[in-house]
């Protein structure tokens, strides 16, 4: 077998990359929320790595990209990592361990379902969870990659651009969050209670470690390690900073430049780069970055005029976020950066914003869709949100016995 | 023996503390409290807009003194601690039943 050692490294080491964000979104989630509620928020983002980690080995690598069927599913070749071993892929990256690329794949369905965990903290049944977790895994997560980077999957076929995950992971866990956190109702006192923030320093290590792993999540996609992956890191890079520094600026016209601000800025310009690292110049990243920050805000404080509490803004800051990014590689996307690729709007080709627009209803409307009915199941059957001296007493001591603090001194 | 408990801006704790140390005043507890006065909430930014914080943080001192020294210990933290507006904080004065020193057994005004 010829494999080519830089590419296999990169993507194993991208694999660890993207693992690393998982942690990442825990400490960003857990910072922001109250002290009671610490350990259930990264909770909610670090289970998944267990049982989403073995879902994807059993039957969800399979489904998203085993033998097309119809161009919806993937059939069950692959199921138990059956035919997926040290040699290639025959249609996936062809130059890595079919293990490899399996395993990359791997975090991105977990990081997806950990970053929905961002608008039910503070009182969902932790059960509830992750009965949701496994469900909405098999119903939405593996379908929908399938559709946008299956062979064979049917927005894949209609041209749709997703570099590494705008669709597949922001726009899918932004409208499920959205949609679930509707479901569940506001957190006792939303909004005239002070939810103050239990750690802002944390909440900065957290989107740190997102930056970091973002140059996996972006860079790995490239799933060989030359041009397209330094494009793609370097694309990574500008977005996030064009996006800090926008976010930063916002913050200090309203009235001081606040440092959660700032870090939620990065991550907003880290979520549009995406679909979009892999098809456009990396000098791109400045407008995706920028605009990027302007809407996540404005779609912020809308979702708080709207007293909706969708409490650590998935949906602004990912759905949001996403969708801008697949708009943004209808219009900046250049076949010169990726011949996979296709031109956008700025290069002529106004059709490719169109089907941008397709990728972004499809998915968007399926999550959200199918996550009511995933929702109101659990809400019908096991129920969705805890009792309310549960809730009061602080999710860390009603559903985990434990606190994120411990007592004084011994 | 008395004990004063000195609500005080944080700020002001290092000037307090200097005039309580003029009066040969050393020993003293300081410790991290949130309350409100009249000063109303404190406001903060979230990630887009402001949130009120209805408990501001101040700083608690108590120290123990001698029934003579309350006037003066009260003017050194009331002069030092002010600053003329609403938030500066209060002083309560507490009547002590005795004290002991832990090292010694030592009790009563030799214990302070």
């Amino acid at each position: 077998m010829n494999f080519d050692s830089g590419d296999v490294s990169w993507l194993l080491v991208s694999s660890a990359l993207v693992m690393l964000m998982v942690p990442g979104v825990a400490l960003f989630y857990g910072g922001l929320v109250r002290r009671k509620n610490v350990v259930s928020t990264m909770m909610m983002s670090f289970a998944p790595l267990g049982a989403i980690g073995l879902l994807w080995v059993l039957y969800g690598y399979s489904l998203s990209f085993g033998s097309d069927q119809a161009g919806f599913i993937g059939g069950l070749d692959f199921v138990a990592l059956n035919h997926v071993g040290q040699s290639s892929s025959l249609v996936y990256a062809t130059t890595v361990p079919h293990l490899a690329f399996m395993v990359f794949q791997a975090m991105f369905a977990v990081i997806t379902v950990a970053l929905i965990s961002g608008a039910v903290i503070g009182r969902v049944k932790f059960s509830a969870f992750m009965l949701f977790s496994v469900l909405w895994f098999t119903i939405v997560y593996c379908p929908v990659a399938h559709w946008v980077w299956g062979d064979g999957g049917w927005l894949s076929r209609l041209g749709v651009l997703d570099f590494a995950g705008g669709a597949v992971v922001h726009i899918n866990s932004g409208m499920s969050a959205l949609a679930l956190a509707m479901l569940l109702g506001p957190r006792k006192g939303f909004p005239d209670e002070a939810m103050e923030p239990s750690n802002v320093p944390i909440v900065l290590l957290g989107a740190g470690l997102l930056w970091f792993g973002w140059f996996g999540f972006n860079g790995g996609s490239a799933l060989t390690s030359g041009g397209l992956a330094s494009n793609a890191f370097v694309a990574t890079n500008i977005s996030a900073a064009a996006a800090t520094l926008t976010w930063m600026l916002i913050s200090w016209v309203h009235r001081r430049p606040t440092l959660i601000g700032a870090a939620t800025g990065a991550v907003a310009g880290l979520v549009a780069v995406t679909p979009a690292a892999g098809f456009v110049s990396p000098i791109m990243g400045i407008p995706i970055g920028a605009v990027a920050a302007l809407v996540c805000y404005y779609c912020m404080s809308l979702r708080m005029r709207r007293r909706i509490d969708e409490s650590l803004d998935v949906w602004a800051v990912h759905g949001m976020g996403g969708i801008w990014g697949a708009l943004a590689t209808g219009i900046f996307a250049n076949v010169a950066v990726n011949d996979t690729g296709i031109s956008g709007a700025i290069y002529g080709n106004t059709a490719q914003v169109a089907r941008q627009i397709v990728g972004i209803l499809a998915v968007g409307g399926y999550s959200f869709g199918v996550t009511r009915l995933l929702g109101t199941f659990i809400e019908r059957t096991i129920g969705l949100r805890v009792r309310q001296d549960e809730e009061t007493v602080g999710l860390d001591i009603s559903q985990h016995g434990e606190r994120a603090h411990g007592g004084i001194v011994t | 023996m008395k004990k004063i408990e000195a609500i005080i801006r944080e700020e002001k704790l290092d000037a307090v503390r200097s005039a309580l140390e003029s009066l040969s005043y050393m020993g003293m507890t300081i410790s991290e409290v949130n309350g409100r006065g009249k000063e109303g909430a404190l406001v903060l930014q979230w990630r887009v807009g402001d949130y009120k914080v209805h408990f501001q943080p101040k700083l608690k001192i108590e120290v123990v003194i001698l029934d003579e020294d309350v006037p003066e210990v009260l003017r050194a933290i009331v002069d030092n601690a002010r600053t003329g507006e609403k938030g500066d904080g209060k002083v309560f004065v507490l009547p002590v039943e005795n004290a002991v020193r832990v090292r010694t057994g030592d009790d009563g005004e030799d214990a302070i």
